[in-house]
């Protein structure tokens, strides 16, 4: 084959238990850089258990999350120590949570939010901070003289997006994102899939994209994984998995979606 | 030039639909194809013959359940039916184009940056792969008002325009074309038809769907029947 | 002045404390001597005085102080106000030590708000007050949460405040409590003294003692060690400073109180450390033109 490069993130047999109770089981797959992995299904199918488990948010009960760092160095997440884990969750990695109240601090200013990671890894130059922030509001299309207000007086479209150059900021390799356009209006919806595309492009971002809305993952994920009581029922190509669901479970989830 | 690009063995694909009782269809039984580059080949047969199933296989959006598709990638020999999605996404990028029979619009997203997106995927810049985005879209006469505009509002044959000048900015090795004329006026037709042959002139080995008799005859190096695969499911 | 000897009360051990409570209490202080800004959990006692009256500082102050030792209170600078009088009177009485106004004479000096102008030196121990050792509670509310980020040195949020502050006011506004970093590693909260006072704690040659009565937390800054205030690049560390000098002894390097001296809403500037005050005084200093009051404008 041709392309011989190396995963950023290897899962193996990775598997979380609630009790008795499956969260997530056997799940395997490799992600490449540059590629961006939706997962669907129905809500309780364990999509947004993987996704966790997968962020270092989320102990699992068996299995392994080896990452690929920027000197190319494998890195076991859950056998690596917890300082560590946490540099590459405020440096390589972001999180895109469904609420932005989750994401964000609500009571300081936007530019502070979006600053915060730089100031995390160092940077002591106001004047440098303020303008990468207001910088990355123009990017995430917020106007900037916002960048002194909180995002208590944001629309739910400008929190998401705020909390999007908040995560971004920091160039980080791998976002993970749990249905980012969840609670908007579709008009708004579209504008935040437009921008998270754009961005993804340019920026040769690797992503994790959990949503029950196949037409997100259509236009965002290169790739697909089918979640289905826990268990991964089919992994493919998007438009693959869409357009030939072999699965009984998938034939179901795309024949159910409604056509406007 | 007859060294071949495109080498199908054996393409066997089967719909299963699990919800309706498990009916199996059958729809492309051992298929075997050898595309050389600069020819282009026709897929023919009535309605319901798989033409479509073979193009959507060829191009990795359909999953064959046997056989084997090889395509020419870089300067090796890569099996679509067995590469992993991001091998395949690769191979969409660099080697294989296709031209479905209907765009699908993202909202937002002017007609400009639609068709120039393909390049700036292979790394080249803005600035150079807008230009050839400009004048793919004046040959196929998308008026330069509407060119900024998404084009979910312009018209089927419009779209269908954006669609073709989308899957020809790149030159890629391999092009699948899936009735890219169907409609489309003289004119137009006409400048597809012009494009194709040049695609051939460089080498480009196609695979096409032409139900317009007049098109086929233009651009068609050989047929490929496909009656009797169906027959014989 | 000449120390106030209380008569000492009975059936009380010394310093109030029983040994083993002072046991315990200086476990923790050792600790949080060998772990320069780190806040050690100790179990704070009920105390005859109410949560906010210096619960923390007292508990450290009984666990230190011995009999040979003498004792100064202040609170805000001064030794005079109800604070300081009160615990002043609390250790006379539970312990008999000598007890003093003067910054120089003192072996421990309890502090609420200030730390004096006079240097300290390495035969002295500075007690302060905390009513919030964390500094990253205003961001953070789960304790969890903040240790793992001590632990882990994720101190980003602190300069999110400091950044919230030039945003809005166009420069860092804190002006106290301002965080420090110990010894290049810990944040600290400093409690609420003013950041003029900041640069003194580095390097100072004086043990430094923290004590929270409710939080229940006991941290220390042991003798000589670096102590820096955040800040950033192109907003450093500025510490505040008067356009008059003190109205009373005339110095223009103390920290100045502002007080309003009648119903027109004058007012003058004297020094807060008023043992500092009225040294300079009997040494002869004197504000240059008697005493600077500021006349309001007579209101309409």
């Amino acid at each position: 084959m041709t392309t011989l490069r190396h995963p950023l993130m290897q899962v193996r047999d990775l598997s979380k238990m609630y009790g008795a109770r499956t969260g997530c089981r056997d799940i395997d797959f490799d992600l490449y850089p540059g590629e961006v992995l939706g997962i669907v299904g129905e809500s309780g199918s364990g999509k947004t258990t993987l996704l966790n488990c997968l962020s270092a948010r989320l102990e699992p009960t068996s299995g392994s999350v080896i990452y690929q760092d920027r000197t190319g160095a494998d890195i076991d997440i859950y056998q690596a120590s917890e300082s560590r884990r946490r540099l590459l969750m405020r440096t390589d990695w972001g999180v895109v949570h469904q609420n932005p109240k989750d994401g964000l601090r609500m009571r300081v200013s936007a530019g502070a939010n979006v600053g915060e990671r730089l100031m995390a890894v160092g940077q002591r130059h106001y004047g440098d901070i303020r303008e990468t922030a207001t910088d990355w509001l123009g990017r995430v299309e917020i106007a900037e003289d916002r960048v002194d207000d909180k995002p208590l007086t944001f629309s739910g479209g400008m929190q998401q997006r705020l909390q999007i150059a908040r995560n971004l900021v920091s160039g980080p390799r791998l976002v993970f994102m749990d249905e980012p356009t969840g609670g908007l209006d579709v008009s708004v919806q579209a504008r935040l899939l437009d921008l998270l595309r754009r961005l993804v492009t340019d920026l040769g971002l690797s992503a994790v994209l959990v949503t029950h809305d196949l037409a997100v993952v259509r236009l965002l994920a290169h790739r697909l994984m089918v979640m289905h009581q826990g268990q991964v029922v089919e992994q493919g190509l998007t438009d693959q998995v869409l357009d030939d669901p072999q699965h009984a479970y998938t034939q179901l989830l795309v024949s159910s979606v409604l056509q406007p | 030039m007859t060294s071949p690009l495109l080498i199908v063995e054996n393409l066997h694909k089967t719909f299963t639909l699990h919800n309706q009782g498990g009916v199996v269809l059958p729809v492309l039984k051992g298929i075997d194809l050898t595309v050389n580059a600069g020819e282009c080949v026709v897929l023919h047969g009535p309605s319901g013959a798989g033409k479509s199933s073979l193009l959507r296989s060829l191009y990795a959006n359909y999953k064959p359940q046997q056989g084997q598709i090889r395509i020419r990638h870089d300067s090796d020999w890569m099996d679509l039916v067995a590469a992993a999605p991001h091998e395949i996404l690769d191979v969409r990028k660099k080697t294989l184009g296709y031209v479905s029979q209907f765009l699908r619009v993202i909202p937002r997203v002017s007609t400009l940056d639609i068709v120039s997106e393909p390049l700036r995927r292979l790394g080249i810049a803005a600035e150079q792969a807008e230009d050839k985005a400009r004048a793919l879209l004046s040959r196929l006469r998308i008026p330069e008002a509407m060119w900024s505009l998404a084009p979910a509002t312009f018209s089927g044959g419009e779209q269908q325009r954006v669609n073709i000048a989308h899957g020809f900015s790149v030159n890629y090795p391999v092009l699948l074309l899936d009735e890219p004329t169907a409609s489309l006026d003289a004119e137009n037709r006409q400048t597809v038809v012009d494009l194709i042959i040049e695609a051939k002139a460089r080498g480009t080995a196609i695979v096409g769907i032409f139900h317009d008799a007049d098109v086929r005859e233009l651009v068609a190096d050989r047929l490929f029947a496909m009656q009797a695969y169906k027959d014989a499911a | 002045m000449n120390p106030q000897q209380e008569t000492t009360l009975s059936g009380y051990n010394f310093a109030y404390l029983d040994e083993q409570t002072k046991r315990m209490i200086r476990r923790a202080i050792l600790k949080a001597v060998a772990i320069p800004g780190y806040q050690v959990p100790f179990g704070s006692r009920e105390m005859p005085l109410p949560y906010g009256w210096g619960t923390g500082g007292i508990q450290v102050t009984a666990a230190i102080i011995g009999a040979q030792d003498i004792l100064k209170v202040i609170d805000q600078g001064a030794d005079d106000t109800t604070n300081a009088v009160s615990i002043r009177k609390f250790f006379a009485r539970t312990t008999g030590v000598e007890t003093t106004d003067k910054t120089a004479r003192a072996t421990v000096i309890q502090t609420r708000h200030r730390i004096p102008e006079k240097p300290l030196t390495e035969n002295q121990i500075l007690v302060y007050q905390v009513p919030t050792p964390e500094p990253l509670r205003w961001l953070e509310p789960r304790e969890t949460e903040t240790r793992r980020m001590h632990a882990l040195e994720e101190y980003g949020v602190m300069h999110v405040k400091l950044y919230e502050d030039i945003a809005q006011y166009g420069r860092i506004s804190t002006s106290y409590d301002y965080p420090v970093q110990v010894n290049d590693r810990y944040i600290m909260a400093p409690s609420p003294i003013p950041k003029f006072d900041n640069p003194k704690m580095n390097e100072m040659p004086a043990l430094q003692l923290f004590g929270a009565g409710r939080e229940k937390r006991i941290y220390a800054i042991p003798p000589y060690t670096t102590v820096k205030s955040l800040d950033f690049d192109d907003h450093p560390f500025e510490v505040q400073a008067w356009d008059h000098s003190c109205a009373l002894c005339g110095a223009d390097d103390s920290f100045l109180d502002e007080v309003v001296v009648d119903n027109m809403g004058s007012r003058m500037f004297v020094c807060s450390d008023s043992d500092f005050c009225s040294e300079r005084r009997e040494a002869g200093h004197q504000s240059d033109g008697l005493p600077q009051v500021v006349v309001a404008q007579a209101a309409e």
